[in-house]
């Protein structure tokens, strides 16, 4: 639970995570980026310069027109065309830059996605065993889509916002320092004020967000067991318990709300008070002509850039929450993409070979149906080793974190064609010694051989061809059946598919759903029994045809009848291979060339069905059902 | 629709009404202030006159005031209203969900529901404070700010009334040109999600077929669907700020030139400098609300389809009633299936079960064998009527199920599941669901009948050993070992156990069935069982074959007669 709500934290944003998110946009946008500053420092120019153009459009012309008889309206003409060619750059120059932002803000975000997913997929087994899935899944969706409508969002207003405080604050400069110095003053003020709402509206937000998470996880928990729900008659207590956590949120949520509700009243009118204030402060100093230089017509226009000095601080203020979000989302994403890859330095590979009579070996570029591992040898000499299915486990010793180690002396081997069964109690390291084979996790002690050659140094990719893998969750993909099966040969021709099915006992079941090989599935084809998706994965790994095979509980969660279905399609599928396989009902391990009892991390029976219960040991008293496993 | 929502406003309805009060009383305020200020700069500054310049300023202070007093109050109002909604609509959705029966269930199944309860609420809610604060505030602005400018100067305020209808039907096209594109790519979106998940969950497969370059190829393509359409959305919705700034120009020049002739001409009789910038001010508040309606329009079409799903789940209606006058005791555990029929879908020809007729007395031991989909589960979730049967009639304790009340039959017809679930708590939160005001003994008593307390006494918390979410950190046996105790702490009349003795070993099997016929004699045990060693001792066994029932009797009289059943029993004993 602790560990769970720490990383629901907010990490720290750092000046470090800013820089690199601009080093990532610009990197991507060198040419744009200049293009879009210059747009918007030009639109923030026109759009601050607009009340002045009142001003000099009461002050120069209309009121000096105003008292002749006859005026002519050439100059005021001009001016208006002026103003006119002014916004005119003004819109254009916002058109371009709101434009491009979309492209760089779109475009960045698709590179950061394509960035985290291709990291992903290097990462090695322990980061998603260590991680929940909606962890991180959450980096995709809040994260990603929090900083993607900061760039295309906050940004431009940021920088525009900036631009006009500071076009302004020198006009304003220029027209009388010393109101200004007063509406600097008032800046602090109002600066202060929003800093006190956004961390108190904040505090509240990360409360509301973790309470609608309680809400929400109540909520799925209930109606997920609602049928136990009904059966208990649970109505009315769970509703009191609902109401409970409801409540909290509620509080949460109205106090979150609050805060940020009220910063816009009040940042808009402090806005007209300091308006109400300067000209109070103007007139003043005009009238008893205490400043210098301070005319009437100096004050009017100072008023008007007060207005535009208020409306960027405004924007401004409305982003913070925005930005800080954005950036903790960014962090987020930085620790993703900063994760260490899984180590793939092996230098050995498979190729496609053909074997004449004589055992010697040559590459060739063509399937040949036919396999054998280059090893490159530091001197530069290349050997060929046939692939045969020989595994080999001496003295491997491992955990998964360090000082707690889950397998202790483990040796073991498996010939080819052999079948090797682990048996043992939930945590009893069956899976883990398989996690080893494939090197989801790399030893720590001891070695694994693969054909005589360790397997650290072969390419990870290919150890990992050439050892098929059949799960008790089957992880099927969005897709026809035809490209799932295909996932265990992309380039296999329907021909492959049909025999692969047939192999798999699945092609009875395909034929009959109505689009045979060509249903769709999603969700993990939620559409099939979990007994007809593990015929799939059977099916996936028959094409992708491995000399080695492990089978991790494999027909457990399936029921009796399609058991059996399974039971035979995986039978067919072992003939001839090296197969490694865990299962707690005994019926399934019988035949093995070899059983291990597991407890603790170590074997402490082992040998065939017959033998072991000759022992009477553990694996007798387990096979009687005298002790439960799981 | 909009009605059926409003209901769950209940004790809110007075922030509810205060909200848009206080927002009118805000924006009146809001609409005369840049006319005070245009005053001010008229009336004082310009005439040099330092007391016209402070009475002015104090009224615009005392405005200002008030406009912050009630604009706070309306955001106070609309965070009290917003949530307050949502707080009761959620729970108005939650309660009905209570009500529900299993069928109603399956038809909107649990994560669709879920949903319902969260993010649709969620939208719901949103959009809720928007209208109260931001669908007034924008037209009341709007029409104030005309008024304003009416009473400013007829002739000029033309200038708005042509202006407004070409804004608001410009951007009015824009959000309707965007937002199928928007439409699109939230589906799209669903895609590449759901591909980071199949990865997430399946990277095990991913790597062991080392497909991690195909995979990326796959993401990359969605990811760049989805660059394209958002990047076309985007800059359809980027012509909005120029396309606002162009109009707030044009309406600046338009003003700014027809003003000044027309201050000029008329020697500031019809308007004067101060009026003129006033106007500006309107132009920009004007044109801001009518972007903030395309906003809205925009917001709202999105969070009509959530407002739509709510109601669909307050509108249905519960499938099964107690009946008017219930009967409230069950006297017996005596059953009786006539000529009972069920559906799912309720259709003939689609039935799940058929001809059931049979009769087991009160305290019999019955067992239950058959293949998967023969409509064991179906047969036994009609008994506490979890589901209704379509056709005949079934009794308990003499009594058609329909006239009784429900809460009553369901407590002395205890029903563990084949989906058995745990939920997250302590051993003995999750134990009182069975009998809210059970004693720890009775607890202890109900475990060990069940097996379960020797288990839970080597937790170093014993009974307050916290049960994660789906129980995922005891056993598959511990597990079913603790759900049986839970059904047992009802004091049933009817026990069911719906397979739910797989996971436990054979031997473990044995004591709970032993404990039970010394225990509880007299309660009706029915078993469901996948092993022949499970029902071989049951006074009857039911063998059920596609929807029927195939045979009843006793092992040693179905082991002569039942092919099904001698069959099963020759397949699992071969073994041992």
């Amino acid at each position: 639970m602790d560990n769970k709500e720490n990383k629901h934290q907010r990490p720290q944003v750092s000046g470090k995570t800013v820089k690199r998110l601009f080093k990532i946009i610009f990197k991507n946008y060198k040419k744009l980026i200049p293009i879009v500053i210059i747009c918007i420092v030009i639109s923030s120019i026109v759009s601050v310069s607009a009340p002045l153009f009142t001003e000099i459009l009461i002050d120069d012309y209309i009121v000096p027109l105003m008292t002749i008889d006859n005026p002519t309206f050439d100059g005021l003409n001009t001016l208006i065309l002026i103003m006119a060619g002014t916004f005119l750059l003004g819109v254009l120059t916002s058109f371009i830059y709101s434009r491009l932002m979309v492209n760089i803000s779109e475009g960045t975000i698709k590179y950061i996605r394509d960035k985290m997913f291709i990291k992903m997929q290097d990462l090695p087994i322990k980061y998603f065993d260590t991680n929940t899935h909606g962890d991180i899944m959450s980096h995709y969706t809040n994260d990603v889509d929090t900083l993607a409508r900061m760039i295309s969002d906050s940004l431009p207003q940021l920088v525009s916002s900036l631009l006009s405080l500071i076009a302004v604050t020198i006009s304003m400069f220029i027209q009388s320092w010393q109101l200004t110095l007063f509406i600097l003053a008032f800046l602090v003020l109002m600066l202060k004020l929003t800093g006190y709402i956004t961390k108190k509206s904040g505090g509240y937000f990360i409360g509301q967000q973790k309470t609608l998470g309680k809400v929400n996880g109540y909520i799925e928990e209930m109606i997920n067991g609602q049928k136990v729900v009904k059966v208990f008659n649970y109505e009315e207590r769970a509703k009191k318990n609902f109401d409970k956590v409801n409540e909290e949120l509620y509080d949460n949520m109205v106090n979150a709300n609050r805060f940020s509700n009220i910063l816009m009243p009040i940042l808009n009118n402090l806005g007209n008070l300091e308006y109400v204030l300067v000209a109070l402060l103007g007139a003043y100093l005009a009238i008893s002509g205490t400043a210098e230089g301070l005319t009437i017509g100096t004050i009017a226009s100072f008023l008007a850039l007060t207005r535009s000095f208020n409306q960027p601080i405004k924007n401004i203020s409305s982003q913070v929450n925005m930005v800080v979000m954005a950036m903790a989302g960014a962090t987020r994403i930085f620790e993703l993409t900063d994760q260490e890859p899984e180590v793939n330095d092996g230098y050995v590979t498979l190729v496609n070979a053909n074997v004449d009579s004589k055992g010697n070996i040559t590459e060739t570029n063509d399937y040949t149906g036919q396999w054998a591992w280059k090893h490159k040898h530091h001197d530069g000499t290349i050997d060929y080793i046939e692939l045969k299915g020989y595994i080999e486990i001496e003295n491997v010793n491992f955990g998964y974190e360090p000082n707690k180690e889950i397998l202790h002396d483990i040796t073991l081997y498996a010939k080819p064609g052999q079948k090797i069964a682990f048996v043992g109690a939930t945590g009893a390291g069956k899976t883990t010694i398989t996690n080893l084979i494939n090197r989801f996790y790399d030893v720590e002690d001891g070695k694994i051989r693969y054909d005589g050659i360790n397997i650290n140094k072969i390419k990870k990719e290919d150890l990992r061809k050439s050892l098929g893998l059949v799960l008790q969750d089957t992880n099927l993909f969005t897709g026809t059946i035809k490209e799932n099966i295909k996932y265990g040969k992309l380039d296999a021709t329907d021909e492959e598919v049909i025999k692969a099915a047939k192999i798999a006992n699945a092609h009875d079941f395909i034929s009959m759903l109505p689009k045979g090989y060509d249903t769709m599935l999603t969700a993990n084809g939620s559409q099939l029994s979990q007994g007809q998706r593990q015929l799939l994965s059977i099916a996936r790994c028959a094409i992708n045809n491995p000399p080695v095979m492990i089978l991790d509980e494999a027909t457990s969660s399936i029921d009796t009848r399609t058991e059996k279905l399974v039971q035979d399609g995986m039978d067919k599928l072992m003939e001839g291979r090296t197969v490694f396989v865990i299962a707690h009902r005994l019926s399934t391990v019988r035949n093995s060339k070899a059983i291990m009892v597991m407890e603790n991390g170590k074997i402490i029976e082992r040998g065939t069905h017959e033998q072991l219960l000759e022992q009477k040991g553990q694996y007798y008293q387990l096979y009687t059902g005298a002790f439960e496993l799981e | 629709m909009i009605k059926k929502l409003m209901k769950s406003i209940r004790e809110y309805k007075k922030q509810t009404i205060l909200t848009p009060l206080s927002v009118a009383i805000e924006v009146v305020l809001e609409v005369v202030l840049p006319y005070l200020m245009a005053k001010l700069i008229d009336d004082g500054i310009y005439q040099g006159s330092m007391d016209a310049t402070v009475s002015i300023g104090i009224q615009l202070i005392i405005f200002t005031i008030l406009s912050l007093f009630f604009g706070a109050v309306s955001g106070l109002y609309a965070a009290k209203a917003s949530s307050g909604f949502a707080k009761n609509l959620r729970k108005d959705l939650y309660y009905k969900v209570q009500t529900f029966s299993f069928a109603n269930i399956d038809k909107f199944s649990t994560s669709s529901i879920v949903t319902r309860l969260t993010t649709d609420v969620t939208n719901v809610q949103n959009a809720f404070q928007m209208i109260l604060r931001i669908a007034i505030r924008a037209p009341l602005i709007l029409i104030f700010s005309l008024i304003m400018t009416l009473t400013i100067n007829v002739k000029m305020s033309i200038v708005f009334f042509i202006l407004i209808p070409v804004v608001g039907l410009t951007l009015f096209i824009i959000s309707r040109i965007a937002m199928p594109i928007y439409r699109k790519v939230f589906k799209k979106y669903d895609d590449l999600n759901n591909i980071v998940e199949e990865n997430t969950a399946g990277i095990r497969v991913v790597k062991s077929y080392g497909l991690e370059k195909e995979e990326i190829n796959k993401f990359e393509k969605k990811a760049l669907e989805i660059f394209k359409l958002f990047t076309k959305g985007g800059k359809l919705v980027a012509l909005n700020a120029p396309i606002m700034q162009f109009f707030m120009y044009l309406g600046m020049i338009l003003i700014s030139w027809l003003g000044a002739r027309l201050i000029i001409i008329t020697h500031s009789t019809e308007l004067t400098t101060g009026q003129l910038s006033s106007l500006i001010t309107y132009a920009i508040q004007i044109l801001f609300s009518i972007m903030m309606l395309t906003m809205i329009s925009v917001m709202l079409t999105i969070s009509m389809s959530s407002a739509k799903r709510i109601v669909e789940i307050l509108d249905e209606k519960p499938s099964i009633k107690s009946a008017k006058n219930p009967i409230k005791t069950v006297e017996n555990g005596s059953i009786q299936f006539k000529n009972v029929a069920f559906s799912y879908i309720g259709k003939k020809n689609k039935e799940v079960l058929k001809d059931i007729n049979f009769t087991i007395q009160s305290g019999e031991n019955i067992g239950i064998i058959g293949g998967t989909g023969v409509g064991k589960s179906s047969l036994v979730n009609l008994i506490p009527r979890l589901y209704d049967v379509t056709e005949g009639e079934l009794l308990v304790a003499g009594n058609n199920v329909k006239e009784y009340d429900v809460k009553s039959l369901r407590d002395a017809v205890s029903c563990v599941l084949q989906k058995n679930i745990l939920f997250s708590g302590t051993v003995k939160d999750n134990l009182r669901w069975g009998n809210e005001d059970a004693t720890d003994e009775e607890l202890i008593e109900a475990c060990k009948l069940a097996q379960a307390d020797g288990f839970i006494n080597q937790f170093p918390d014993k009974y307050d050993t916290y049960i994660e979410q789906g129980g995922t950190n005891v056993s598959g046996g511990q597990k079913q070992r603790l759900c049986i105790a839970r059904a047992l702490l009802k004091k049933p009349k009817i026990l069911i156990l719906d397979d739910s003795t797989s996971a436990v070993d054979t031997k473990t099997e044995q004591l709970i069935r032993e404990a039970f016929n010394k225990k509880i004699p007299n309660t009706t045990k029915i078993i469901i069982a996948q092993r022949i060693s499970s029902v071989q001792d049951c006074d009857k066994i039911i063998v059920m074959k596609q929807g029927q029932i195939n045979a009843i009797g006793t092992h040693k009289e179905l082991l002569k007669n039942n092919d099904i059943y001698k069959e099963v029993y020759e397949s699992q004993t071969q073994d041992s």
